[in-house]
């Protein structure tokens, strides 16, 4: 699985975040970081997104972080749904539950 | 991090079952604070078209993270005539969800094809083979008047909720006070149901700013016999739950049909009558014991059964 396209997931509601992945063939992972609770938890979300997309094996992107206050649950949800997006491929039956996304 | 829930108890109370957008994080993060018996995580109606993936990654880590303590999690899927339905089967099976709520029953094939699926689902995971339950709702004609075969369809299936929205559209008719337009829908779902020994559940009701109307059918649906009510606002749990809460009197009688029926019991009687002339044998038993669980549920039980 190879993110091909940009892939973008998420709202900008409270407790939410807003994740776009931008693919690219080298200079590994470059990520913006926007959030509401930047002192808190800055070091925490990006740690989360950066853990999410390793299991993914997104090497090289370019990631924007716009976040509202959202949970981990949430944060890695909108990872893994922006990266699929930008795959583009029909996922139904094959998702790995428990594999990559966890 | 995944939060161990306990197996699925396929008989315990759902007094209320209350609707979430699964897509909402701001909604069910904090879904079990609220005190519903159930919450049913929609992936169906409430997420639009374009975010039923999305709203999939969301549930599955809600799942797996969030601890909703006694609170059953009962997750909508989409219907059988849509694209989504099976993949919205693995992830509430990979997820652990206690429970699936059929969109659209309308057969006890739909029921059984459901169940097929959750069966590979719990070996593909890992999960317990029939770990996962079912409910069915009916929103047709065709599917209330397939009732008593739906019923019967699965030994997952604990319970059929009618969903009035659909349902209504079919029959060509609106919301009337007293529900004379859902009285043979409610009242056939109910006798198929009990003919099968599983539960049954009213319709949401809409109008949130009709508090009377609100109590007037749930008033309605406890006379009738429902088990619970399908709800879509938190304000409306307490109302319910209040409502099927029994009265004192009525406690103090079950305490007293319990402990005669246990005493007499012990010496080998199976009928007998009560200091107020009332006849009890083995059939009144389940029902008072009902009243006492339904009072332990409410928080008002204070005796020691």
């Amino acid at each position: 699985m190879e993110l091909k396209a940009v892939g973008t997931a998420g709202t900008l509601e409270s407790s939410d975040v807003m994740i776009t992945l931008e693919p690219r063939d080298s200079g590994g992972i470059d990520l913006t970081l926007e959030s509401s609770v930047l002192n808190q938890y800055g070091r925490q979300i990006k740690a989360e997104v950066l853990a999410s997309l390793e299991r993914l094996g997104v090497k090289n992107a370019k990631v924007i972080v716009n976040d509202h206050g959202a949970l981990d649950c949430t944060i890695k949800a909108r990872v893994e749904c922006a990266f699929y997006r930008g795959c583009g491929c029909d996922m139904d039956g094959r998702f790995d539950w428990g594999g990559v996304i966890r | 991090m995944s939060i161990p829930r306990p197996k699925p108890e396929r008989f315990r109370l759902r007094r209320t079952m209350m609707f979430m957008n699964a897509q909402k994080p701001g909604l069910i993060k904090d879904a079990y604070i609220y005190g519903a018996d159930s919450i049913m995580l929609d992936l169906e109606d409430a997420v639009a078209e374009n975010q039923k993936d999305s709203a999939r990654f969301s549930l599955y880590h809600a799942l797996k993270e969030i601890d909703y303590g006694n609170t059953e999690v009962i997750v909508r899927i989409n219907g059988l005539d849509t694209p989504h339905w099976k993949e919205d089967i693995r992830v509430c099976v990979a997820g652990g969800c206690d429970g699936i709520r059929i969109a659209k029953t309308e057969s006890a094939h739909d029921v059984q094809v459901v169940d097929e699926a959750v069966t590979e689902a719990e070996k593909e995971f890992g999960v317990e083979v029939g770990r996962t339950l079912l409910m069915a709702a009916l929103e047709s004609p065709k599917g209330v008047l397939n009732a008593v075969e739906i019923c019967q369809a699965s030994p997952r299936l604990f319970g059929v909720a009618l969903s009035g929205g659909d349902y209504r559209k079919c029959m060509q008719v609106k919301v009337i006070p007293g529900g004379i337009e859902m009285l043979f829908a409610r009242g056939f779902m109910l006798n198929a149901a009990r003919a099968a020994g599983i539960q049954c559940f009213d319709t949401v009701f809409t109008n949130l700013n009709d508090d009377e109307g609100f109590r007037a059918e749930v008033k309605q649906n406890v006379e009738m016999g429902f088990d619970g009510k399908s709800l879509i606002n938190p304000k409306q749990i307490q109302i319910v739950h209040e409502m099927l809460a029994p009265t004192q009197k009525e406690i103090a009688e079950a305490e007293k049909i319990v402990r005669a029926f246990r005493e007499h019991a012990s010496e080998g009687v199976g009928v007998f009558t009560l200091d107020n002339g009332k006849m009890i044998d083995i059939a009144f038993v389940p029902g008072a014991e009902r009243v006492i669980k339904l009072a332990k549920a409410s928080g008002i039980y204070e005796g020691d059964l």
